[in-house]
């Protein structure tokens, strides 16, 4: 009989758990990856695949080396998620070789050479991204137009295994831009931005996600409706997503306002690119992003901030990923010196002063 | 009355069903009493009665041991068998002095003190004096003497006795029975005690998951106009004395002050019967309420047992236990202590016995930190566990200090809620004990270099002394040479 | 001409911060503050010896030369280390240190002849008796330097360790839960 005062209290406990969690939040992206799957075809059901795999089978490398045990760290279903995120900021219809490459950046680089699970100072599934990019931006940057499962001129089961195995250069398949990428580059060749986003589909249409862009940035609503089942779920706080968003949405607004010409609206700032997938799932990463309330809208104003930065003024489209690597490297400060104000204590610690005393 | 928020904190599922309906049954005498000389907080009482000495019921057994103390009274009559050490309800299961008394059957009482009339309008120091000779220590857990909290008024203005029905705690429903059962008591010995206090308001707190009890204070209490029955919201730790003041007031207690610096002293509902009993009849503090439940107890229940009752006494009497359980625990879920075995004494603030089951308990290996940050969220007292833990983990207590580890509760919120089961409260219980071993090894250091330095001076002095003694000795020999060679030189 | 330009500037940078530095590191020098005082100011100060050295003075000034480790003071324990630890700037893993326990000493009335030995050994006059007369050790005041149990000539001295009462136990890390006395 094992002693009953081995441990202090309590005895008792929520019914929570990491692995609960995980699953709810793959629950989450679920919906938003189906479609997907559906509006790219098998190409991308290829590249996903491997870029999970390839995480699932290099956290089980990294485990082994560094002679930690296979639970929890690959039961939990913590590096399912990293390689679902890798994946779903991908384009649709990459090579294998990158999505085996990003899950080295994301899964052996960016988590396990840091400590493993809970020790990471960065987001892994933005580190393999960025890596990737900075490394292959023609790879990275060759979105192809929609082509649904079934629908003519999709490829087939085999013809896929060509485009993400092979060479693939026999398929003919139709590249476009992104919206994002399409309005810079207009930019740059004298377009004004309200002129170009004419050509662009309109608001609906990139809400409900049928148009180019990465695994994961097309479906819009489909992924704020997985934020939302978060919220609800409180796995996620509205912290983050709502300054974030908001950030992006009143900038936007405001510098579109004053020259139309020259800046994106605010609502196009957040239904484009990766807005809703970085809001809800990827600035909100536990490990990297701070864990005070107030320290959590500070670091949703700042992402949101570096984001519309990098879209409106540096050289890549799409700046979420680097605006939220950024700020991990500020969640040490923010939490630091962003602390809750202890009961009875002052802010700056001292014991709060009772009445009649200075 | 307008409640105010309280911050964090959990709702737990709270199991109260099982023991919440069934009256309060009395525990038939056991074949022996076990009473520890230390129920409460503060010196242990001095035994005034030896082995072999018959006693009577209310008779004392043990005196108080100093200002901060309580006595000890007989629960029943009988013969007292030996006083020695006996393991204590404690997680230790470190032994302590235990009076050891065989009860004869008869339940015969002594002679009790006069029934103080007209208690309301008696001089405090009358009742204090009643209080402390009675041995009543906070009920509801705490056990510091009530005598020595009722003084609180004498240094202070006060302006509110706050009752704590509040009982968060799951499984536990003692307090909630003996207010739907004996709510005339307990508000006549509040009223008592806020005279006593000087306190002109009386405020009964009572969680809302108790409607029962809610309503019949309140019909109780109808009519008289200093006293308050308030409904407050089922949040863990509502019971916890800072929070509920500040749910009741809105006012934080300023660290390391008390509530009373705020005007408002808080009492457990039990404590206020205790004290009725005293005040108008004269007896002292002999039994207590105690929820018997946990998954493992066949046949849970609210059980009035004497002090020093053992723990299987209750156990056998509720039915026995079902199924081994995973933890025997004294008090509630949360906050409640584990006890080495079922072999130790019911003692004056044991509100509680729950036999656990695995499932109950719901004891997951520790997974690494995730830094959800749901603890911070939680927390009642604004801390930081996943910082505090994790400097503990590394032996860095002075940053926990910084981070107010000692300001922790230990309410056990930011365990219960950790994804990672963690063991948070663990640490810090661990942290909190290994700063004051070092606070106090500080002091002996201190204390060490003090003496030495003494003895260093003494030794210093005698040295001294007996250098001078030398000196003179020399000094005179030398002068007795001189004067001889003078008298030599003169003869030659 | 432009490259010499960008070579030129920065060498002619890298000089005068260069030179600032070094000026700085002349004129604003900080003194030493006297390490070795401050050190043993924290150590127990009885000079019990159990460090190997003969007085906590010249503890102190092997710590301050780096000679010590900082967990050289058994009677000190772990406070004491950590807290000189603390002063050298040095971190030291004290987790795996065993600390003893304090103790203290007791004195076996049978085996004790009178000679007083122990009471001229003892550093902080715990020990009160007289020639020949029964000697007593004052519990409180005894902080286990064991000088006194080294002299005794008939072995009446033993060091028992201070046992946790009831009020000082508490609970051990939750890596550790197997060993419930913590200390």
């Amino acid at each position: 009989m094992t002693a009953y005062n081995d441990k202090s209290g309590p005895f008792t406990h929520a019914p929570t758990s990491v692995r609960l969690t995980m699953a709810t939040v793959l629950m989450a992206l679920v919906p938003a990856t189906l479609f997907d799957a559906w509006l790219f075809g098998w190409p991308a059901i290829f590249m996903f695949l491997i870029t999970v795999g390839s995480c699932v089978l290099l956290e089980a490398g990294c485990l082994v080396l560094s002679n930690k045990p296979f639970h929890p760290s690959l039961g939990d279903g913590s590096v399912v998620l990293t390689g679902w995120l890798l994946a779903m900021s991908l384009p649709p219809w990459a090579p294998w070789w990158v999505g085996l490459l990003g899950a080295v950046f994301a899964v052996v680089l960016a988590k396990h050479l840091f400590g493993g699970l809970g020790q990471n100072v960065f987001n892994p599934a933005m580190v393999g991204r960025v890596a990737l990019l900075v490394s292959f931006p023609l790879q990275m940057t060759s979105w192809v137009k929609t082509a649904p499962l079934g629908s003519e001129g999709a490829p087939s089961f085999v013809e896929a295994l060509g485009i993400t195995f092979g060479h693939a250069s026999g398929f003919d398949h139709v590249s476009a831009a992104s919206a994002l990428g399409y309005v810079k580059t207009e930019l740059s060749r004298g377009v004004p931005v309200d002129v170009s986003s004419q050509h662009l589909p309109d608001l609906m249409d990139m809400v409900l996600g049928m148009h180019a862009g990465s695994f994961g940035e097309t479906s819009a609503v489909l992924i704020l409706a997985g934020g939302l089942l978060l919220l609800a779920r409180r796995i996620i706080s509205w912290h983050i997503p709502v300054s974030l968003m908001g950030t992006l949405f009143v900038l936007g607004s405001l510098f579109h306002a004053v020259d139309p010409g020259r800046y994106a609206g605010g609502l196009f700032h957040l239904v484009s690119g990766a807005t809703f997938l970085g809001a809800f799932f990827i600035a909100t990463d536990y490990v990297t992003s701070p864990v005070s309330k107030r320290g959590q809208l500070v670091y949703g104003f700042g992402v949101g901030l570096l984001t519309w930065i990098i879209r409106t003024f540096a050289g890549y489209p799409e700046g979420m990923a680097f605006a939220v690597l950024l700020m991990n490297a500020l969640t040490p400060i923010i939490d630091h010196h962003i602390r809750p104000r202890v009961f009875g204590r002052t802010y700056k610690g001292e014991p709060l002063p009772l009445k009649g005393e200075k | 009355m307008k409640l105010f928020t309280v911050r964090g904190g959990v709702h737990p599922e709270y199991r109260k069903e099982r023991t919440a309906e069934s009256a309060i049954v009395a525990l038939p005498l056991p074949e022996a009493l076990y009473l520890p000389l230390q129920q409460h907080i503060g010196a242990p009482a001095l035994p005034v009665v030896a082995a072999g000495d018959l006693v009577k019921k209310g008779q004392l057994l043990a005196r108080a041991g100093g200002a901060v103390s309580a006595p000890v009274h007989a629960p029943t009559s009988g013969r007292i068998a030996a006083i020695s050490d006996m393991t204590a309800p404690h997680p230790s299961g470190l032994p302590q002095p235990t009076i050891i008394l065989e009860p004869d059957g008869k339940d015969e009482w002594a002679e009790l003190p006069e029934a103080i009339a007209d208690p309301l309008n008696a001089s405090p120091d009358v009742i204090r004096q009643r209080v402390a000779e009675s041995g009543i220590v906070g009920m509801g857990g705490a056990t510091f003497p009530s005598a020595v909290k009722l003084n609180l008024g004498t240094e202070r203005k006060l302006e509110t006795l706050l009752l704590n029905g509040a009982e968060c705690e799951p499984y536990l429903t003692c307090d909630d029975r003996v207010m739907r059962e004996f709510a005339a008591e307990i508000i006549d010995g509040a009223r008592i005690m806020a005279h006593a206090l000087g306190a002109p308001h009386t405020v009964i707190a009572i969680e809302e998951n108790k409607p029962q009890a809610l309503e019949i204070i309140r019909k109780a209490a109808a009519g008289l106009a200093d006293v308050v029955v308030v409904s407050v919201p089922a949040q863990y730790p509502m019971g916890s004395e800072r929070h509920l003041v500040q749910a009741i007031t809105g006012q934080e207690t300023p660290a390391r002050k008390l509530t009373a610096d705020l005007g408002v002293v808080v009492h457990n509902v039990a404590t206020a019967r205790a004290v009725h009993h005293a005040v108008r009849f004269g007896k002292p503090l002999l039994s207590r309420v105690v929820t018997v439940s946990g998954g493992a107890i066949a046949k849970p229940q609210n059980v009035e047992a004497p002090l020093g009752a053992l723990v299987s006494d209750l156990v056998s009497f509720c039915g026995g236990l079902s199924v081994p359980p995973r933890r025997v625990v004294n008090g509630g879920p949360m906050m409640g202590q584990p006890l080495p075995s079922l072999a130790v004494p019911v003692v004056k603030g044991t509100s509680g016995i729950l036999a656990l089951t695995a499932e109950e308990a719901n004891e997951q290996p520790a997974e690494p930190c995730i830094r959800c940050g749901t603890c911070v969220t939680i927390c009642p007292c604004g801390l930081v566990p996943v910082e505090m833990s994790a400097f503990i983990r590394k032996e860095n207590l002075e940053a926990a200090a910084r981070l107010g580890v000692r300001d922790c509760v230990s309410c056990g919120s930011c365990s219960y809620i950790c994804p990672a089961h963690i063991p948070l409260v663990h640490y810090f219980n661990y942290a909190k004990g290994r700063l004051n071993d070092l606070d106090r090894e500080a002091r002996k250091t201190d204390q060490i270099r003090q003496l030495v330095e003494g003895h260093n001076v003494r030794i210093e002095k005698l040295a001294q002394a007996r250098a001078a003694a030398a000196a003179a000795v020399a000094a005179a020999a030398a002068a007795a040479e001189t004067a001889s060679t003078t008298e030599n030189r003169g003869e030659a | 001409m432009i490259m010499i330009t960008a070579v030129g500037s920065l060498a002619v940078m890298g000089a005068t911060l260069g030179t600032l530095l070094g000026v700085a590191s002349r004129y604003l020098h900080v003194e030493d503050d006297p390490l070795e005082q401050e050190l043993l100011a924290l150590l127990p100060g009885a000079n019990c010896a159990q460090c190997g050295f003969v007085g906590c003075g010249q503890a102190a000034a092997a710590l301050a030369k780096g000679e010590a480790g900082v967990t050289l003071c058994p009677p000190g324990g772990k406070a004491v280390a950590e807290k000189l630890a603390k002063k050298l700037g040095v971190s030291a893993d004290l987790s795996e240190h065993e600390d003893k326990g304090p103790e203290y000493a007791v004195i076996e009335e049978d085996l004790c002849i009178g000679c007083t030995r122990c009471i001229r050994e003892c550093t902080a006059d715990a020990i009160f008796g007289a020639p020949k007369q029964m000697h007593s050790i004052l519990r409180d005041n005894c902080h286990g330097c064991a000088k006194c149990f080294k002299v005794c000539p008939t072995e009446a001295i033993k060091m028992c360790k201070v046992p946790v009462t009831l009020g000082e136990w508490h609970w051990a890390k939750p890596e550790d839960a197997s060993s419930l006395h913590a200390h």
